[in-house]
């Protein structure tokens, strides 16, 4: 294969590269304008960026493999890197009122740089290039986090997030060499059929668990979550949104590969009367305990970050189960609750960023009477936290009927997973208190005398109403991706 | 059958004047009870009508309506007279313009009392007409409602206990009854109407079918049926009542404002009467044999200490109250004694049905004469500011002269002379009692011995005597009183030397009511 | 046609949102003209409807490669419940004519809530009744929390949670039965038609059914009810105890029941005397009557007295349901609508009529106030209201009960009688909260303060105890009229197992 053809391609990402390369050379020359004026300039730069690659891809969609499934473009590729140029547009969006940060074109870049990164993490079926692009990813989310300097808590969680990451990355990486040693191959479909005929060899074992280590670090998944709290409260509010949504979608949907592709013949069974060792069992026993943890935790929490951020964990939980069948369904499934997820998550902290700006306050008793000072972006804020709830006709609940059922599916004819969904609907149950917490918060609870109305930019507001609408909309009428996303996997043969 | 609705036009017509009376505001007293007089008259008319086309001669049902109500549950809306049913219904729409009348100078909330008298007018007539279970019951119940608020809201000091103590007895009374009919109803798999379980009792079908689905632990057939019995039994004789179901009619009648004292005693007693007639006799013919002996002890104990309450009374009304009590003793005396088995020198159906003659006379003469005498006493009573004891008046005579006479007219009716209508009614009570339960009769006749000595002591301490000073100026009654008056005490003479009138309405009902016992 | 009550009520609701805000004279007419036009819509569909047959309104696929359609059907049952909708949604509103907070936000909530019970009784499609049921769950939240009375934030987040996880319940169920029935199709007919297996019925249908009995205050999972019905504003209490109680049981006989009737027969041994879930249930129906009527006659504050009764009376339609005879089941499904329309008035007459002028509801302090002197408007219809609720003869309750008891009787004669019992204290505490609130009196030792002049009945509140009472009179003397549709709606294929001899 040509570097011509390998170009073609990787067309959408170079896209998207040059995007980030022309926001940033743009702003190096408009130093001296005032800040505002260059978030709008650069960000529709950024904002182009995305979009003609996402044009390119619709339109010319060329599909191919290239260098032993380094890069693989199909359908579902392209579908999952359209929703990660989506959120990215979105977060884009959000970041253009922001006033924590002077330094606008780097910030744009590395937004931008981050999501090249994801988009070649979902591209690739080969080790290597999950690991590189992983990197990538992650360092340009580090540095991200730390962007806000006047902030401390920003420099700490950053901090964290990088030494966390790091560490992960470590294990991730022994772990891949062990299934390289293993395997002799980094192609995934290579290495399932090498380990296929082996059984369960302890360097599998091993290495296994500390991909998925690895992977559950990166998706926030407990107990590798400790670094989600922090990060989600110090960065800066587009950068945590970010994080949240876009690195989540990517995140799972690698995790979700690696596993069912990869280590096709190594899932074992983790229903209830059937165990069998595998990664099935380590990923059930990941799930349930962010569920638990993750809902816990969350109850307690008055910061309305921290509370996202632990929901965050709670829903890598239910997310986690779309994984557990290793079938089309479930994968289908996965992806649609990533992608909804995300832009909920998205639009939260949105409404969260309007809302500090506005009110210098994230806590919840920021949030009392909002719905009165701010109702476009309060009944925003409703829509995203009864999604998060599982509310129907929402998005969330279609979301979390979909991967149950399919998790169900997965272990039928005898259920065997019902443990884990009901564990799932249960602690879905009681975040519903946190999640009103929210919600009583904005339209119960009254305003703080002699506040007048919350001033929020129009873009903001368009924008956040445009990703209410979405969650409205998907939840409504699923069947509006759920179709793409099921004729995607299909064709990816899983 | 079903043609025009005349029954159900009769208690309708209350009901509906009942709600727009209670609509007009509280200064359009007048109005109220214009309204509702006008309708009570209305009443009276609809039931002389009903009168006039009713058809004496076969004692069958008449005007007879039936409609599904719930099919469900096999439950009918039917209602008919026979001549116990429309004498009922006579007597109710009498008595009730006399309340009205006697009330008319209720100033407190006049439109809602007037609303709450022709309510319980409503559920009188639809007592006495109602031929199913649930139905009946419902007016049963409705007419309580209207009695425990007028008591409650326009009576005497003393009215909030006597009002609670009226309703809560009789709510006893009547949950023992609708659990013993609840009982019927599921043992004969929905069967819910008089008539039809008057059928199955003659036929000996009913009690063997509440042993088969009714058998509870180990009792046995007659046990059952006799259980039942007493569940029915209790709800009607609170009523009546008898003792020593009674203690709460004296503070009722003396607490409550005297118009409804009139449609207590007057009516609304009755009731109870007319269920042991109705229910307790056709459908339990033989429980109530068996246990004939200690049924007339209570009646016997009813009427003997009774009279001798009323003769320890001061209070003007409760001695009338306990006197009420007295006569509606012997109706129990009467009824209980038909329930002998063939027996005696003359045919016993003629003896029973010269009891159950004067049964149903005495219910309408004491009707009469009973609201009559609380009419009198209301008078007194509004003339000298509230006193209505014994010993509080004397030589009355002198001053009111017409009052005390027309009012000794009454209380000498009360006594049983005969000549007034007071005495036929006791009379066949006591000509068909003797024969079947000569015991029970003869120590009954000491309740009237006593009656007559507490009565002829009252004409003795409240007109005769020397006249109370403090009463020089009392009034007599004003020509409109007399007028009004004069109607009952017409009455009373008119029954007494004719008490065919009467008597021919009811009696093909009593020979068939007699005939149908199965001893 | 029917399916535009749910449609109307959305529309309104969004009507009401779109309105400037302080117009609460605004709001409270589009939201009344928006109730009555349900009410119409529902009484139309009345005057159309052929008995015994289950007439579909809408069915389109909407998410087709998992089987679920947009299925919206209605039979005699969900007929008879539409119509208390209606009813109490305009009672509702007539009641709360005098709100001023806020009053778009509460009517646009209001209406959203309606349209979400309109939805549950009209799917037939499970996933589309789930969806209806739990969006009906947030609007009640906001309802108690924003507009409430004592203790409203606990109260909202009682009712909330527990319908939630009632709920939850309700999914695992579902999404169990949808994986077990080859993930095809959600629709109610054909998967009341398929044959799970026996073990599967035996777990689900407990699951579902306490899932949707705890919304239906089933003891002793009832403990939201009175709390949040104290807390809830005088609307929403009768719609609370009115309609949403009745969508659990609505949700037990439409899906537990229906899916899963074998879940119902005898488990082949005893523990503890129960010998099936059907026992079980029953005693626990029982006990909920008993338990509601006793603790109802103690209380000192009125509302918690009616919100206590409403724990009893729903007893009585579990009861019904557990009774497997048509007789019972007709007679749960039109206590359903009874108790809809008596306990609407009930919470009338305590909060707007007593609550909103006198600012207490303890019954000692009432006691006090001779209230049947300076309101006795209100005195009557709680008179009246009284009387239905005590299953007085003439009234709907009555029959509604006396259909219970009879088809009780045939199933199990203990219970029936001890439900009876039930009745008479429910007469007692009736009476009991009559005599303290209405006629209570000061003794004339202590004569008190005159009684203060009390704002009078206002014409839009007697318009709705007119129409409440007059319903519950009709339905008493006519019962036919809901009955005839009822009944045979239980000769549907969907009520088979009824007919094929299930337990009983």
């Amino acid at each position: 294969m040509s570097y011509l053809d390998l170009l073609k391609l990787a067309l959408p990402e170079t896209i998207v590269l040059l995007g980030a390369l022309a926001a940033l050379v743009a702003d190096s020359t408009m130093r001296g304008l005032e800040v505002r004026f260059r978030f709008i300039i650069g960000g529709l730069i950024a904002a182009v960026g995305c979009a003609a690659s996402i044009a390119w891809m619709l339109l010319a969609p060329g599909l191919g493999t290239a260098q032993g499934g380094m890069l693989v473009v199909d359908p579902l590729t392209q579908l999952v890197q359209i929703a990660l140029l989506v959120l990215t547009i979105f977060t884009v969006l959000i970041s253009m009122e922001s006033d924590f940060t002077e330094h606008v074109g780097e910030y744009l870049a590395l937004i931008l740089l981050a999501t090249v990164g994801m988009m070649f993490l979902v591209g690739s079926e080969d080790l290597l290039m999950v690991f590189i692009s992983l990197e990538l990813t992650s360092l340009s989310l580090y540095i991200l986090t730390a962007f806000d300097k006047r902030s401390i808590r920003s420099a700490e969680a950053a901090l964290k997030y990088f030494l966390f990451g790091g560490m992960s990355a470590a294990f991730t990486l022994f772990g891949f060499s062990l299934i390289y040693g293993l395997s002799g191959s980094t192609n995934l479909r290579e290495i399932a059929v090498a380990i296929a005929g082996k059984g369960l060899d302890p360097l599998l074992i091993v290495g296994l668990v500390m991909a998925v280590i690895g992977f559950a670090f990166k998706v926030a998944a407990a107990p590798f979550h400790l670094w989600a709290p922090d990060a989600y409260q110090g960065a800066p509010a587009p950068s945590a949104a970010f994080i949240a949504s876009g690195s989540k979608v990517a995140g799972f949907f690698i995790f979700a590969k690696v596993l069912m592709l990869g280590f096709a013949g190594a899932e074992g069974n983790g229903a209830w009367r059937d165990y069998a060792p595998g990664w099935t069992p380590v990923v059930a026993a990941i799930a349930a305990l962010s569920m638990l943890l993750g809902n816990l935790a969350a109850i307690v929490q008055s910061s309305v970050r921290r509370l996202l951020a632990y929901s965050a964990i709670a829903h890598a939980g239910y997310m986690l189960l779309g994984v557990m069948p290793h079938n089309g369904q479930g994968f289908a499934a996965l992806i649609y609750y990533a992608v909804t997820y995300a832009l909920t998550t998205l639009g939260a902290f949105g409404v969260v960023a309007a809302v500090e700006r506005g009110t210098g306050d994230e806590t919840l008793a920021g949030f009392a009477g909002m719905s009165r000072r701010a109702p476009v972006i309060s009944l925003c804020m409703l829509i995203f936290m009864l999604s998060l709830a599982g509310i129907p006709p929402l998005a969330g609940f279609f979301g979390k009927f979909y991967v149950f059922s399919a998790a169900l599916k997965g272990g039928a004819p005898d259920l065997g997973l019902l443990w884990l969904v009901i564990l799932a609907v249960g602690t879905s149950a009681v975040s519903l208190y946190y999640y009103l917490k929210v919600a009583k918060q904005l339209y119960v609870a009254d305003p703080p005398a002699g506040s007048g109305a919350l001033q929020v930019p129009i873009l903001s507001q368009i924008t956040l109403v445009l990703l209410a609408a979405g969650v409205v909309v998907l939840g409504c009428a699923p069947a509006l991706i759920l179709n793409l996303i099921q004729d995607a996997v299909q064709f990816a043969r899983f | 059958m079903n043609g025009f609705p005349l029954i159900t036009t009769l208690t309708l017509v209350p009901l509906i004047g009942a709600v727009l009376v209670a609509g007009l505001g509280r200064d359009k007293a007048s109005v109220a009870r214009g309204l509702a007089f006008a309708l009570g008259l209305f009443s009276l008319a609809l039931a002389l009508a009903m009168w006039k086309s009713f058809d004496p001669t076969f004692g069958a049902l008449q005007f007879e309506e039936r409609h599904d109500w719930i099919p469900t549950l096999h439950i009918q809306y039917h209602v008919a007279v026979d001549g116990l049913g429309l004498l009922m219904v006579l007597l109710t729409a009498v008595v009730t313009p006399m309340a009205m009348l006697a009330s008319w100078r209720v100033e407190d909330r006049a439109p809602l009392y007037f609303s709450l008298v022709l309510f319980l007018q409503s559920g009188l007539f639809g007592t006495f007409t109602a031929l199913n279970f649930f139905h009946w019951f419902l007016f049963w119940e409705l007419s309580l409602i209207p009695a425990f608020f007028l008591i409650r809201l326009w009576g005497g000091p003393q009215r909030a206990p006597a009002a609670t103590q009226f309703f809560v007895y009789t709510l006893f009374g009547s949950v023992a009854l609708l659990l013993a009919f609840l009982a019927i109803f599921l043992a004969t798999d929905k069967v819910s109407d008089f008539i039809a379980l008057a059928d199955a009792a003659r036929q000996g079908t009913l009690i063997p079918a509440l042993s088969k689905t009714l058998g509870w632990q180990e009792l046995t057939t007659r046990g059952l049926a006799t259980l039942i019995f007493i569940g029915a039994f209790v709800g009607l004789a609170v009523k009546v009542p008898l003792m020593p179901f009674h203690t709460w009619l004296p503070a009722a009648y003396a607490e409550a404002p005297t118009g409804t004292t009139m449609l207590l005693t007057g009516v609304m007693s009755k009731m109870g009467v007319y269920g042991f007639l109705r229910i307790l006799l056709p459908i339990f013919p033989e429980p109530m044999q068996w246990l004939r002996t200690p049924l007339l002890v209570l009646a016997v104990i009813t009427i003997v200490f009774s009279a001798g309450a009323a003769f320890a009374q001061t209070d003007l009304k409760r001695l009338l109250a306990y006197s009420s009590i007295n006569h509606l003793g012997y109706c129990m005396l009467g009824i209980f004694a038909v329930a002998t088995p063939g027996a005696g020198v003359i045919a016993p159906a003629t003896q029973k049905a010269a009891a159950l003659n004067g049964v149903v006379l005495q219910m309408f003469n004491h009707g009469l004469t009973a609201s009559t005498l609380f009419w009198f006493v209301s008078l007194i009573e509004r003339r000298s500011g509230g006193l209505r004891g014994l010993n509080d008046f004397g030589g009355l005579r002198k001053v009111a002269p017409v009052f005390c006479g027309l009012m000794g007219i009454a209380l000498f009716s009360s006594l049983g002379l005969p000549g007034l209508n007071g005495f036929v009614g006791e009379f066949l009570i006591f000509k068909g009692a003797f024969p079947l339960a000569p015991c029970s009769a003869s120590l009954s006749v000491i309740g009237l011995l006593v009656t007559a000595i507490f009565i002829l002591t009252l004409i003795q301490r409240v007109f005769n005597g020397p006249l109370n000073p403090a009463w020089s100026r009392l009034p007599d009654l004003t020509a409109g009183e007399r007028v009004m008056l004069g109607v009952p005490i017409a009455l009373m003479f008119v029954l007494g030397v004719w008490p065919q009138l009467i008597l021919g309405m009811i009696n093909s009902t009593v020979v068939r009511m007699v005939e149908q016992l199965p001893f | 046609m029917l399916a535009w009550t749910i449609y109307i009520s959305f529309l309104g609701a969004l009507a009401l949102m779109l309105l400037p805000a302080g117009t609460a004279r605004a709001a409270r007419a589009v939201a009344l003209v928006t109730a009555l036009a349900g009410l119409g819509i529902g009484v139309a569909g009345y005057a159309q409807f052929e008995t015994g047959r289950i007439a579909t309104l809408a069915r389109v696929p909407w998410i087709p490669s998992l089987g679920i359609q947009y299925h919206l059907a209605a039979d005699g049952i969900s007929l008879t419940l539409v119509l208390l909708t209606g009813v109490a949604a305009v009672a509702g509103i007539l009641f709360f004519w005098n709100i001023e907070h806020r009053a778009k936000e509460f009517f646009a909530f209001y209406l959203v809530l309606i349209g979400g019970v309109y939805g549950v009784f009209l799917s037939f499609d499970l996933f589309l009744l789930f969806v209806f049921y739990e969006l009906a769950i947030i609007p009640k939240y906001f309802l108690i929390a924003i507009w409430g009375s004592t203790r409203r934030e606990y109260g909202a987040m009682k009712l909330a949670l527990y319908s939630f996880v009632g709920s939850a319940m309700v999914l695992v169920g579902l999404i169990a039965a949808y994986v077990v029935a080859g993930a095809r199709t959600l629709d109610i007919v054909e998967l009341a038609g398929f044959p799970f297996p026996h073990n599967f019925q035996m777990w689900a249908f407990p699951v579902v059914f306490v899932g949707f009995a705890i919304l239906a205050g089933l003891w002793p999972f009832h403990t939201w009810a009175p709390t949040g019905h104290v807390a809830a504003p005088t609307a929403a209490s009768m719609l609370l105890a009115g309609v949403v109680m009745k969508l659990g049981a609505y949700g037990c006989l439409r899906v537990a029941m229906t899916l899963f009737p074998q879940g119902l027969e005898p488990w082949g041994f005893h523990v503890l005397g129960f010998a099936s879930w059907g026992d079980v249930f029953a005693v626990l129906a029982v006990t909920g009557i008993v338990y509601g009527a006793t603790v109802a006659l103690v209380q000192t504050d009125f509302k918690f007295v009616i919100g206590y009764s409403s724990v009893s009376h729903m007893g009585f339609v579990l009861l019904g349901l557990m009774t497997l005879n048509q007789v019972g089941l007709s007679g749960a499904v039109l206590q359903m609508f009874s108790h809809g329309v008596v306990a609407g008035l009930l919470f009338a007459v305590v909060g707007r009529m007593v609550y909103d002028r006198t600012h207490t509801r303890d019954l000692a302090a009432l006691q006090g106030m001779n209230l049947s002197k300076t309101i006795p408007f209100a005195a009557v219809t709680f008179v009246l209201a009284g009387a239905a609720s005590m299953g007085l003869p003439g009234f709907s309750g009555f029959v509604a009960e006396v259909q219970v008891l009879v088809g009780a009787w045939a199933a199990f004669p203990t219970l029936a009688v001890l439900a009876g019992a039930g009745i008479v204290v429910g007469v007692a505490y009736t009476w009991r909260a009559m005599q303290k609130a209405f006629f209570g009196e000061v003794t004339p030792a202590d004569p008190g303060p005159p009684p203060k002049q009390l704002e009078r009945i206002s014409v839009h509140e007697r318009l709705g105890a007119v129409l409440l009472i007059g319903i519950s009179l009709v339905i008493g003397l006519c019962p036919d009229l809901l009955l005839r549709i009822i009944v045979p709606s239980f000769d549907s294929p969907l009520f088979d197992w009824l007919r094929t001899g299930g337990p009983r």
